[in-house]
């Protein structure tokens, strides 16, 4: 119930800030918002019903080999799907590379359930009147991480190599705009507009990001991952659209999850 | 004579691209590797125009949070300034509504954006300029009375011609786009943006 309530007022005063309104007026209307979001969370965070159906499909046999996803090794053991977020993106012997949840999932897809790598790729994120299997499945496993301390592991030198590569892709000027995530992700204290921006750089900054995603975004009525909000962030960047699952993905995810390291993992959140 | 020679051997360093160059990691070429095959096309964002750096994006990622080296800053600097125009009939102003209206507008450059559409700058995202607009960001400094600071004459307005052109002509490894020079805006509308901060009559001067 903690964690609701503490979501809850975050996420009301991110709705406060966009209205432009005096302070006195942003007193009253940020009572008014919190008290709205806690009705709204009276019955809990609408990413269970995500949780909930990421959770019956991975156990659900699928694909030509007619097989569940409970072999599916997300690093910490064939099966052990608590806490295995928290230590995600890591290095898997098996492959002899470094994945992310995401690819890790396309990977038990493809060898578990015999399902193509393009058939196990597609549809990443859902819309209106669409849902997909991924989002299901990272609310669910991440879910199981709620309360666990980040910990990405940086002992094999392709998990190195990865942070290594992501910090250069953090900080790659690019584009029509110049723009790269330092220019709106590398100095305190800033807003865009109105909105607040993490200085991804600054350890208490990083933590809460990340360990905040994937949320239930009131807006768009959708839980959007990780991957979605980098996805958005690429486009304000002006830059094209990043493939998830691809190398540059799980390398600039790699730096962005070990910074936060040490930190208690909190997501599926709910965000305005 | 002395002092001059010491001032020409500078000049040819910095002509022959002695100023200090920029530290270039060991990952840096596998990191565009990876973002070339990792990108894909859309709609107006193309991986083969996005990815690819020019000398001064080049140089300003490397330092990431350290600041840049006096020396190279300047020579970027005057770089930079080479490839202002001013504009073609001698005059820095043009409307201020609609310089209003561009500064508003973050429409321009991504892939969700309609490439036939004019683009905007979006100078709120990152300037207070007036006192109605509340929503603004603080990325830079606040430009609300730009001109009642610094007088209206024409060095200001140059120099906010220049400014809105080519940030970096200035202060090297700015955060602000370069309007001008990456064509952005167009020639009327940086006159328009330029009026917006210049005009006694705009509300930035209010
Ligand atoms: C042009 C501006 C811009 C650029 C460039 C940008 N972002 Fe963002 N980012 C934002 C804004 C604005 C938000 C907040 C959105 C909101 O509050 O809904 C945000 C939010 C985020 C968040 C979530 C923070 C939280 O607490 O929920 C993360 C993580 C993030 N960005 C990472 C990145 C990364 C990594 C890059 C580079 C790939 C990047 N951003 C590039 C503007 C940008
Ligand atoms: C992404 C952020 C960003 C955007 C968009 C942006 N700026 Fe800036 N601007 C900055 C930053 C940061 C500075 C301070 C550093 C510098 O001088 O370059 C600055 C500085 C300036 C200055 C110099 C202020 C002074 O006191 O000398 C002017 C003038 C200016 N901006 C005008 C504009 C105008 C007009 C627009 C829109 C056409 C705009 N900016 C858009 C980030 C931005």
């Amino acid at each position: 119930m903690k964690r609701t309530w503490e979501s809850a007022a975050r996420t009301a005063c991110a709705v406060v800030a966009l209205s432009a309104a005096g302070a006195m007026a942003q007193d009253r209307s940020a009572v008014q918002e919190i008290e709205r979001y806690r009705q709204a969370l009276g019955d809990g965070n609408p990413a269970e019903l995500w949780e909930a159906r990421g959770e019956a499909t991975w156990k659900k046999p699928a694909g030509p080999k007619n097989a569940s996803l409970e072999k599916c090794d997300l690093g910490l053991g064939p099966g052990v799907v608590k806490g295995a977020y928290a230590q995600l993106p890591r290095y898997f012997a098996d492959v002899d590379k470094v994945m992310d949840l995401e690819t890790r999932l396309v990977h038990c897809r493809v060898t578990l359930q015999g399902i193509s790598p393009d058939e196990a790729r597609k549809n990443p994120f859902g819309g209106p009147g669409r849902k997909t299997d991924n989002d299901a499945l990272v609310a669910y496993i991440t879910a199981e991480s709620r309360g666990v301390k980040m910990n990405v592991p940086m002992s094999h030198p392709k998990e190195v190599e990865a942070f290594e590569i992501g910090k250069e892709m953090f900080f790659h000027r690019g584009g029509p705009y110049d723009f790269a995530c330092s220019t709106c992700h590398a100095v305190d204290n800033v807003r865009i507009r109105l909105q607040e921006l993490p200085n991804l750089t600054r350890q208490a900054d990083a933590q809460k990001a990340y360990t905040a995603w994937p949320a239930y975004r009131v807006s768009q009525g959708e839980v959007r991952t990780f991957q979605w909000r980098l996805e958005d962030c690429f486009r304000q960047q002006r830059f094209p659209h990043l493939d998830f699952t691809s190398d540059a993905s799980i390398a600039l995810t790699m730096f962005l999850a070990r910074n936060s390291n040490g930190a208690p993992f909190n997501a599926p959140s709910i965000k305005r | 004579m002395k002092t001059k020679l010491i001032v020409l051997s500078a000049t040819a360093a910095l002509a022959a691209g002695c100023a200090t160059t920029p530290p270039e990691s060991p990952y840096y070429a596998k990191s565009v590797a990876y973002m070339k095959a990792g990108f894909k096309d859309r709609g107006q964002a193309k991986v083969s125009e996005r990815i690819e750096q020019d000398s001064l994006q080049k140089a300003c990622s490397a330092y990431k949070t350290d600041p840049i080296p006096k020396d190279l800053a300047e020579s970027m600097q005057a770089e930079q300034m080479a490839t202002i125009k001013p504009p073609s009939d001698g005059k820095y102003l043009g409307d201020w509504k609609s310089g209003e209206k561009i500064a508003q507008s973050g429409q321009g450059g991504q892939y969700s954006d309609d490439p036939k559409r004019p683009s905007g700058a979006n100078c709120y995202a990152c300037h207070q300029l007036t006192k109605e607009e509340l929503s603004y960001g603080t990325i830079g400094p606040s430009l609300f009375n730009f001109a009642k600071v610094r007088g209206f004459g024409p060095e200001i307005q140059k120099y906010a011609w220049n400014k809105v052109y080519n940030s970096h002509a200035y202060s090297a490894c700015s955060s602000m786009p370069r309007f001008g020079h990456k064509g952005i805006l167009t020639e009327q509308q940086i006159k328009d943006v330029v009026a917006l901060l210049m005009d006694p009559n705009s509300p930035v001067n209010k």
